[in-house]
């Protein structure tokens, strides 16, 4: 195997951990300053998938489209939270769960209800399609790229929001002390519902960006919902400098994984018994990861130590 | 409202009327069914002893499921392969005898629970609810790529494996024997909750601190409970399997677990028998919305909402007018 | 778990149907990712039912919801309450291996419109157990043929890491004449590809062979498409059919995939099939839905040659087979699984559709590799 695609699969890997933060970052920016576990971010990246692929089916415009994603995944995570969420801010872990477990059967089946059961079509758009050379002659998908610039705008934009601006210090404020903030005259309901609605969208433009080079279906959510929370996990909940490193840790595992212990597994065992070893390994490295990370630092990477 | 006691012994008498009906009405399958919500009910009241009890929200209990399945999957194939199963060395023959394949099944859940426990339980919180998911993933994608007990496509026991004096294959006698290892189970259940041990982990699940300082350790109590809890789960996974003759890795997604967790919020969180109404209800709409419409995940999921919303405490919580303990 | 009791159109019985009242047990996916395929064998069953006027096949259909546990209960419950003489519906090869066997066991009859797990087809093969689609692996084989003739030397091939994963790769090398550049298993629900192909870029296979069905190969197919790897792709029908091509969009366009039908296979009943599959419902059908009428069509013929409740007369009839198919002739094996040629076919555009049509023939008149394990 030459160093180049070695190269190339390290980068592979780096996308898909980025992938995966567009994602997660939601996810952890609500249950840092909520402290609600969500197991519903899955179906809302699924709504701005259908989202998307309906406006882009109408208008042809994939920047329409991922606008409409975005708005469309925020207004559901909106009303969501002031419908059911907002209910369960002080009910224990285990309503969470269930509460937003329940609200996963309704989207998923509610979808289908709507778009039938076939997948819809979602494509990229003409001006990012095709491959790129990067130096050293990796040929690169150009949209991939983009996904990669995409996921790198969102965690400075998050930076940014969190570190530098009013409403920035606010959530950080209610994440530490939510009585105080609210004494202080901040309106911490309008708040929940500003921070769940940005966590919604931001996993709404997940789904669109990703959905157009996967398949947008019902159930789509689920699989990476799970990616997600393992990434949060290791990364320390409600962080999300956490969720970046745990996003590029579990990329970089899972796609070097998948190729490079079938490999290693050839060095001593028969090539068939390698490649199915290998991959049944693989398929289970992120959650071994995961769980040694917890057993090293019970809290993950940069939680707050409990 | 209704003294829980009462309430129990009432639940318990409709569960064992229902199939008994059945039987006179010729109605099997509702037999079959009874089964089935008696099943569920058995693994969520091992699960109620780690969630209610405990206060460990295990999101990865299928595991023990799964275990249980596959215990008795695997004897019960070598059984009627007359193959024998080597492991490490030693040669096992199979079984398609009930009381061997529960033993087995207890066994290898309870040490499973042991290691899965110590280490989880340096966690708390969601990182438990999230390692405890973990290993439950890791045991699925385990058992799909595990090709030499069917991988994805699962074994087919072609016959229910047997119990000395009973035939199994008649649907009301295997009920008869699940509803009496139910009971063992809430017997087991009920007076653990008054026993020394009981009232210590009710402690350490409140206040950890206060069990520390009176020279107990908390986190030996929780893994107790938890290893007690996957046992009893797993014991369920061998008698779910045999009432479908067939396991697969489904056994063990975590859609199970947390179906699971669902039947215990139904019914009631650390009520005795909150597990065996959740199971009993969820059963029954299953089946009844099921021959309603097709999208009828929408409705259980808006029941579930009005449940977690509005009846804190679950189904006995309202009929006893009660919440139940804080988790 | 729709409960749909069919009241077929008042023809007036046919003469030589006076015989007694056949049920059906329809077990098949309809709600959750996989609904679509289920959707198709019931539309394409049912079509069949009510175009043959008959009043006395009553089926009764339940969502299994994918899962095995669901399916077996149902199966129980179809047997045990509704009393049905035929099961069939099964989409999925790990629920049909949950179902069949004990249904054949209790001496019902099973058709299964989709599923063909190669231990039912071998060594578990059973006089009651008939498959009307295809054993799982011969579109895989029916590949390997085809790549032979395309002259490929060197092919990539990957699939899930899962039996019917293991099984397409099987079969596509037990045709396949050439060398292989790489095998990869991958991830079951797996949706980026993009280190795979990675891998078949530095390979330097001259083809790609794939069998990844649903959502998975639609995610494939985008993502290779995109990448610039410009190797021709082969596959089976099932990364192809009517529902999921709309989805995948121009990259499908061209890759060769194997299947036992399409909608320009050149009959009567075929062309019939077609124009009143979409008359119905409105969209084109997919070789699930031809499977289901194909499925229903087998069955009227036995029921209209033999009372179902003697099981020896019902089997000879649906060994006779004698129905006209959407796929032509139609004739079953040693053990009870088509033998039936596979056809190599393109996806073209038609207007604003994707869909496919047939190039050639890869495998002709093909039984499959375990008829000679089944002693029936």
């Amino acid at each position: 195997m030459s160093s180049l695609l070695i190269a190339e699969q390290v980068l592979n890997g780096l996308q898909s951990g980025i992938m995966l933060f567009l994602m997660a970052a939601g996810l952890t920016l609500i249950f840092g300053v909520m402290g609600l576990i969500n197991l519903a971010h899955g179906s809302l990246y699924m709504i701005g998938a259908f989202a998307a692929a309906a406006v882009a089916g109408a208008t042809g415009s994939f920047l329409l489209a991922l606008v409409a994603a975005l708005i469309a995944a925020a207004c559901a995570g909106a009303i969501v939270e002031m419908v059911v969420i907002r209910r369960l801010y002080h009910a224990p872990h285990l309503d969470q769960v269930l509460a937003t477990f329940a609200l996963i059967l309704i989207f998923s089946e509610g979808t289908r209800w709507v778009f039938g059961s076939f997948p819809l079509f979602l494509d990229i758009p003409e001006a990012l399609s095709g491959p790129v050379t990067l130096p050293g002659g990796i040929q690169y998908p150009l949209y991939r790229l983009a996904l990669i610039g995409a996921g790198l705008a969102v965690a400075a934009g998050l930076w940014f929001l969190t570190a530098r601006t009013r409403i920035g210090i606010q959530i950080r404020a209610g994440e530490n002390d939510r009585e105080m903030i609210a004494a202080l005259g901040v309106d911490i309901s309008k708040l929940y519902t500003l921070v769940f609605a940005l966590g919604a969208g931001l996993a709404g433009l997940a789904g669109a960006l990703v959905g157009a080079i996967q398949s947008v279906q019902v159930g789509m959510g689920e699989p990476v919902l799970i990616l997600a929370f393992v990434v949060i996990v290791i990364g320390g909940i409600g962080s999300i400098k956490g969720a970046f490193i745990g996003a590029l840790l579990v990329g970089l595992t899972d796609t070097l994984g998948g190729i490079f212990l079938p490999e290693l597994f050839k060095l001593f065992m028969a090539p068939d018994a390698a490649t199915q070893t290998g991959s049944a390994l693989a398929s289970m490295a992120i959650y071994i990861l995961m769980s040694l990370v917890l057993i090293w630092r019970p809290s993950g990477l940069f939680g707050v130590r409990l | 409202m209704i003294g829980e006691r009462y309430l129990n012994l009432l639940v318990l008498a409709a569960l064992m009327a229902v199939p008994l009906w059945a039987l006179a009405a010729d109605e099997p399958f509702t037999i079959t069914l009874a089964t089935r919500a008696v099943i569920l009910a058995l693994a969520a009241v091992g699960l109620n002893i780690a969630l209610g009890m405990g206060g460990l929200v295990s999101l990865g209990h299928a595991v023990f499921f799964g275990l249980g399945g596959y215990a008795m999957g695997i004897l019960a194939s070598h059984a009627q392969s007359y193959t024998p199963l080597e492991l490490f060395g030693l040669t096992i023959e199979g079984t398609k005898s009930m009381p061997v394949i529960w033993l087995t099944a207890i066994i290898i859940s309870a040490l499973a629970a042991w290691g899965i426990g110590l280490l989880s339980l340096r966690t708390s919180g969601v990182y438990f609810i999230m390692i405890t998911l973990a290993f439950g993933q890791m045991f699925y994608y385990f058992a799909i790529s595990w090709s030499a007990y069917g991988g994805e496509d699962g074994l087919s026991i072609y016959v229910r494996n047997g119990f000395p004096g009973l035939n199994t294959l008649v649907p009301i006698e295997y009920f008869g024997l699940c509803f009496a290892v139910l009971c063992l189970a809430l017997l087991l259940n009920a007076r653990l909750q008054g026993s020394p041990f009981g009232l210590a982990l009710n402690a350490a699940r409140q206040v950890p601190a206060r069990v520390e300082t009176v020279g107990l350790d908390p986190m030996r109590l929780k893994l107790l409970a938890f290893v007690l809890s996957g046992a009893i789960t797993g014991l369920a996974g061998a008698l779910f399997a045999d009432l479908n003759r067939f396991v697969s890795p489904t056994m063990f997604s975590w859609q199970l677990s947390g179906e699971l967790i669902v039947l215990i919020v139904i019914g009631g969180v650390g009520r005795l028998m909150g597990p065996v109404i959740g199971a009993c209800l969820f059963v029954t709409l299953e089946h009844w919305l099921g021959g309603i419409t097709e999208f009828w995940h929408v409705f259980l999921g808006a029941i579930l909402l009005l449940i977690v919303l509005f009846a804190r405490g679950g189904i006995v919580g309202l009929l006893t007018g009660k919440e139940g303990p804080h988790v | 778990m729709k409960k749909l009791l069919l009241a077929t159109a008042a023809m007036a019985l046919m003469a030589n149907a006076a015989i007694s009242e056949v049920k059906v047990g329809m077990i098949t996916t309809l709600s959750g990712g996989g609904a679509g395929l289920g959707i198709d064998v019931r539309d394409g069953f049912m079509l069949a039912i009510e175009q043959s006027g008959r009043n006395d096949i009553e089926v009764v259909i339940e969502d299994d919801q994918r899962k095995p546990d669901i399916a077996v209960q149902l199966a129980d419950k179809m047997i045990q309450s509704e009393k049905v003489d035929v099961l069939t519906g099964i989409i999925w090869s790990n629920l049909a291996m949950a179902v069949v066997p004990a249904t054949v066991a209790q001496g019902k009859f099973y058709l299964s419109p989709n599923a063909g797990p190669s231990a039912l087809a071998g060594k578990g093969c059973h006089g009651n157990y008939f498959n009307v689609a295809w054993q799982n692996d011969n579109l895989h084989e029916g590949a390997g043929a085809y790549a032979n003739t395309a002259g490929y030397k060197n092919s990539f091939i990957l699939a899930p890491n899962y039996p019917a994963g293991k099984d397409a790769l099987t079969g596509y090398k037990r045709f396949f004449e050439g060398e292989l550049a790489g095998e990869i298993y991958t991830k079951l629900g797996q949706t980026d590809y993009a280190a795979e192909i990675a891998q078949i870029r530095a390979s330097g296979a001259d083809s790609v062979f794939f069998f990844l069905p649903g959502g998975m190969g639609i995610s494939f197919l985008k993502q290779y498409a995109d990448s610039g790897v410009d190797l021709p792709v082969v596959g089976p029908a099932f990364s192809f059919d009517q529902g999921i091509l709309q989805a995948v969009g121009d990259a499908a366009l061209g890759v060769v995939n194997t299947s036992q039908w399409n909608k320009d296979i050149d009959n009567a009943t075929n062309a019939a099939f077609v124009e009143s599959f979409q008359a119905k419902y409105g969209r084109l059908p997919s070789l699930y839905a031809s499977q289901g009428f194909d499925t229903a069509n087998l069955l009227i013929s036995a029921v209209a040659k033999a009372d179902v409740s003697d099981a020896d007369a019902f089997r000879a009839a649906l060994e006779a087979a004698e129905f006209d198919s959407t796929r032509g002739d139609f004739k079953f094996g040693s053990n009870h699984h088509p033998v039936q040629t596979i056809y190599a076919r393109e996806v073209i555009k038609e207007g604003d559709v994707y869909t496919n049509k047939i190039i050639g023939t890869a495998l002709e008149n093909h039984a499959d590799a375990y008829a000679g394990e089944c002693k029936m």
